[in-house]
């Protein structure tokens, strides 16, 4: 069963996945620690994708993919057709740049879907990111969040502009839905409702 | 105070649904740990030594006396009939069991109170002066701005989940008390030139394992912006501060690695976007809100009161409880009074139920039914008589509420340490009980006069030992506990940080070494000076000497 759940005028649905995700092949990455421990966040504009990687990533012909940012901007030209016919989406890492992306599209609109990836639950990033390409952007199509996604972020995620939710693969979307609906009357505003609460009630004077 | 409407009884009500959910689903075993400690955290539940701690959110210290019996009923129905007042002006439950800490949520919301982001990666609970509103030195009352900045940094989405804790405090005093230099943002109200409410933010402070100050971002902010103003840094700092190692994830550490000038440039850039957005405060917001903090329905007093000055004439230990525990007014007729949870020997901000309730009833007949708590972890009624100041010291004192020690040694700030915290190098409490025995003599408690002795388990600072004038620091040296020694700390305009006298400190020589620095202060001082003053004035160096006069005699000895 799929586990995708897609927002569309604030009603959540499971649905089936159009798309293909396309990652970068596996690259020898060495562990980085501090202090003994494991380091489990790269840092903002960080470089991890090696040239190779992206030499190798495997673009199919055929069907709508979402393809790596890396690749996506190195490999536009292949890309073109593609992108052209409403087939090609970019996701990015949350360590990741939004200049990257924008600084190298004509139009941000063309993109049918942007994602981004959450590698752990607890990185916060995502949320930036959601509300900047929305607001600062004016992205309008489908925004998704995959990864270490559940249920306890959902609530934010939708409130800083993300339209569609990949459920960890372990987890119940049907379950997660519920997050969804966490708040009714949320206090500021955020991309989902711009007006704060003051502004949305008459709160008595 | 604020009074909630059904806007906020709602959040706190899901509040509670959602939380009580989640609880259900890690007893089931549908959250691993890892998942449900962030969840934990933001609802103020840490695991601990003993038990799981709930810390529940007093925003900017305002309690009414209603919240406070429910806090003692509480305390006495899920733990073992005490409390601890931090120093974030929070109160703590050390021993409540997790499966009953959806139950006490939804017995708090009653009270219109919560444990929303008390602790975990998030926007803090905000605090202030525990005089607000009263101080013949304020300027601006900051309260309302305050709640209105805790309506918006309650759940913020894109702050949900930051790279570490977020703290911020408001003042609106001449001479500052919530120590907006400590803090990640301080938010500094004055009048500008054209008598308009401004703010001088200050970023970047904070104390923990590496104790900063603040500087100023922003001189001169109109207050309609303070939330635009926060999200610009907040956002920044979000996308850009560490979170590959914990310890330098702070927003300090971002602010010193950048510079405070290319960090402002950021920050201002991203304004621009925000600035007028649709979280601009209204002036009709600030009206709705301010209203609940209107001054109280004072009395016309005279500005003495001649019984009052004859039980003061009269009464030596009336006396010293008003020359230490009694605070000016803004009002005529009225005083702050400061109800002591320092007594000698015993945990300092520890409140027993029984206690709550003497406090909440003092506060319902003599204050207006409000109360405050205070960072230095005491308890406050802003809006007594004169004339009723005999009857609360009587009663208080019944209670065990009135050691005549404010701002005097023994009024130590403390952490809860190895007794109940598991990140702690040491134990701090007990160190606080044998320093308040050491000075148990009232007379000479007085005679050394204004002096902040502050105690920390470890190096997070819970304790806030680097800005007291004496600090304490638990340190781990082979497995056993020692004590760590710094002088010359100050909170306040002229905050600093203080310096280490030498190598640690085993427990039982330390009220030998608070003794041999007051000594040093005793010899050295000025009629003026207070400790902190001497400090400055004659350096580390003396102090030092005296301290380790002993140990050097011994080795030299040994040498010998
Ligand atoms: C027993 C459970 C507690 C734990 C596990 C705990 C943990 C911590 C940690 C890890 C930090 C450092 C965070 C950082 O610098 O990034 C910290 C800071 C702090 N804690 Fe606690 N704490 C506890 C109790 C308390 C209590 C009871 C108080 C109040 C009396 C308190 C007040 C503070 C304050 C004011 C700071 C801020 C220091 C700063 O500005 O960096 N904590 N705590
Ligand atoms: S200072 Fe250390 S020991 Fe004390 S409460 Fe904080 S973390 Fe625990």
């Amino acid at each position: 069963m799929s586990n995708l759940i897609a927002l569309q005028n604030d009603s959540a649905n499971i649905v089936q996945d159009e798309w293909t995700l396309i990652n970068l092949p596996a690259a020898q990455v060495e562990v980085r620690k501090q202090a003994g421990k494991i380091v489990l966040f790269k840092l903002t504009g960080e470089q991890s994708v090696t040239e190779e990687q992206i030499k190798n990533t495997v673009i199919p012909e055929k069907g709508k993919i979402i393809v790596p940012l890396r690749v996506f901007i190195a490999r536009n030209q292949e890309l073109a057709q593609k992108l052209a016919e409403g087939e090609v989406g970019v996701w990015l890492a949350t360590h990741e740049l939004l200049e990257d992306l924008t600084t190298n599209i004509a139009d941000i609109n063309s993109l049918p879907i942007i994602a981004i990836f959450v590698e752990r639950f607890a990185d916060g990033r995502i949320f930036s990111l959601g509300t900047l390409l929305r607001k600062r952007y004016h992205f309008k199509n489908e925004l998704r969040a995959f990864g270490d996604v559940l249920r306890d972020q959902l609530f934010f995620l939708k409130r800083s502009g993300f339209n569609s939710f990949l459920i960890r693969h372990d987890r119940s979307a049907l379950d997660a839905i519920a997050g969804l609906k966490d708040f009714s009357t949320p206090y500021q505003g955020a991309i989902d409702d711009p007006r704060p609460a003051f502004k949305r009630y008459n709160r008595g004077t | 105070m604020y009074k909630y409407d059904e806007i906020d009884q709602q959040i706190v009500d899901e509040r509670v649904a959602q939380y009580r959910d989640q609880v259900r689903r890690y007893l089931a075993g549908e959250l691993s740990e890892d998942e449900f400690r962030p969840l934990r955290l933001q609802n103020g539940l840490y695991i601990q030594r003993h038990a799981p701690m709930l810390r529940i959110a007093v925003p900017y210290g305002m309690l009414s006396s209603k919240q406070l019996r429910k806090l003692g009923d509480i305390a006495k129905k899920y733990d073992k009939g005490y409390g601890h007042f931090s120093t974030r002006q929070n109160l703590q439950l050390n021993w409540p069991k997790l499966e009953d800490t959806p139950d006490i949520l939804a017995e708090l919301a009653t009270v219109q109170m919560h444990a929303i982001q008390t602790s975990g990666n998030c926007i803090r609970n905000i605090t202030t002066d525990q005089f607000v509103g009263i101080a013949p030195d304020e300027v601006i009352d900051p309260r309302a701005i305050a709640e209105i900045m805790r309506q918006w940094s309650t759940f913020h989405p894109e702050f949900a989940l930051l790279p570490r804790k977020f703290k911020i405090a408001v003042s609106g005093t001449a001479e500052d008390r919530a120590i907006v230099q400590a803090h990640d943002i301080g938010m500094e109200f004055y009048r500008d030139n054209n008598q308009q409410i401004a703010v001088r933010v200050w970023v970047g402070g904070g104390l923990g394992r590496t104790p900063i100050l603040g500087t100023v971002i922003r001189e001169h902010l109109e207050w309609q912006h303070a939330l635009t103003y926060c999200e610009a840094i907040i956002r920044v700092y979000n996308l850009h501060g560490r979170r590959d190692n914990a310890y330098k994830a702070r927003i300090k550490i971002l602010v010193k690695a950048l510079g405070i000038d290319e960090f402002r440039k950021q920050v201002e850039a991203e304004w621009l976007h925000l600035k007028d957005s649709p979280n601009t405060i209204a002036e009709t917001e600030l009206a709705r809100v301010a209203q609940h903090f209107e001054p109280m329905p004072y009395e016309t007093l005279p500005a003495h009161d001649s019984n009052f000055d004859a039980m003061v004439a009269s009464n030596p230990a009336f006396s010293a409880w008003v020359k230490r525990n009694v605070h000016p007014h803004k009002t005529a007729g009225y005083r702050a009074v400061t109800l002591s949870l320092k007594p000698h020997g015993k945990a300092p901000g520890d409140i027993t139920s029984e206690q709550m309730h003497v406090v909440a009833d003092l506060a319902a007949q003599y204050s207006f039914g409000e109360l405050r708590a205070s960072h230095e972890q005491n308890l406050i009624l802003a809006d007594v008589k004169l004339s009723d100041l005999f009857a609360v010291w009587e009663k208080a004192r019944a209670a065990g509420l009135a050691t005549p020690n404010i701002g005097l040694l023994t009024d130590i700030i403390c952490c809860p340490g190895g007794d109940f915290c598991s990140l702690a190098n040491a134990k701090s409490i007990p160190i606080a009980e044998a320093i308040q025995l050491q000075f148990d003599n009232l007379d000479y408690l007085h005679d050394i006069g204004d002096l902040e002795l502050n105690i920390s388990g470890c190096m997070n600072a819970c304790g806030h030992h680097h800005v007291g004038h004496i600090g304490i620091l638990g340190v781990d040296k082979d497995g056993s506990e020692w004590y760590q020694v710094t002088i010359g700390g100050k909170q306040g305009n002229d905050a600093s940080i203080g310096s280490v006298i030498g190598p640690a400190f085993s427990a039982e020589e330390m009220p030998g070494v608070v003794q041999k620095l007051i000594d040093v202060y005793i010899e050295a001082r000025t009629e003026e000076e207070r400790f902190i003053d001497t400090v400055r004035r004659i350096g580390v160096a003396p102090f030092k000497q005296h301290v380790y006069a002993d140990k050097n005699q011994a080795k030299e000895g040994a040498a010998a």
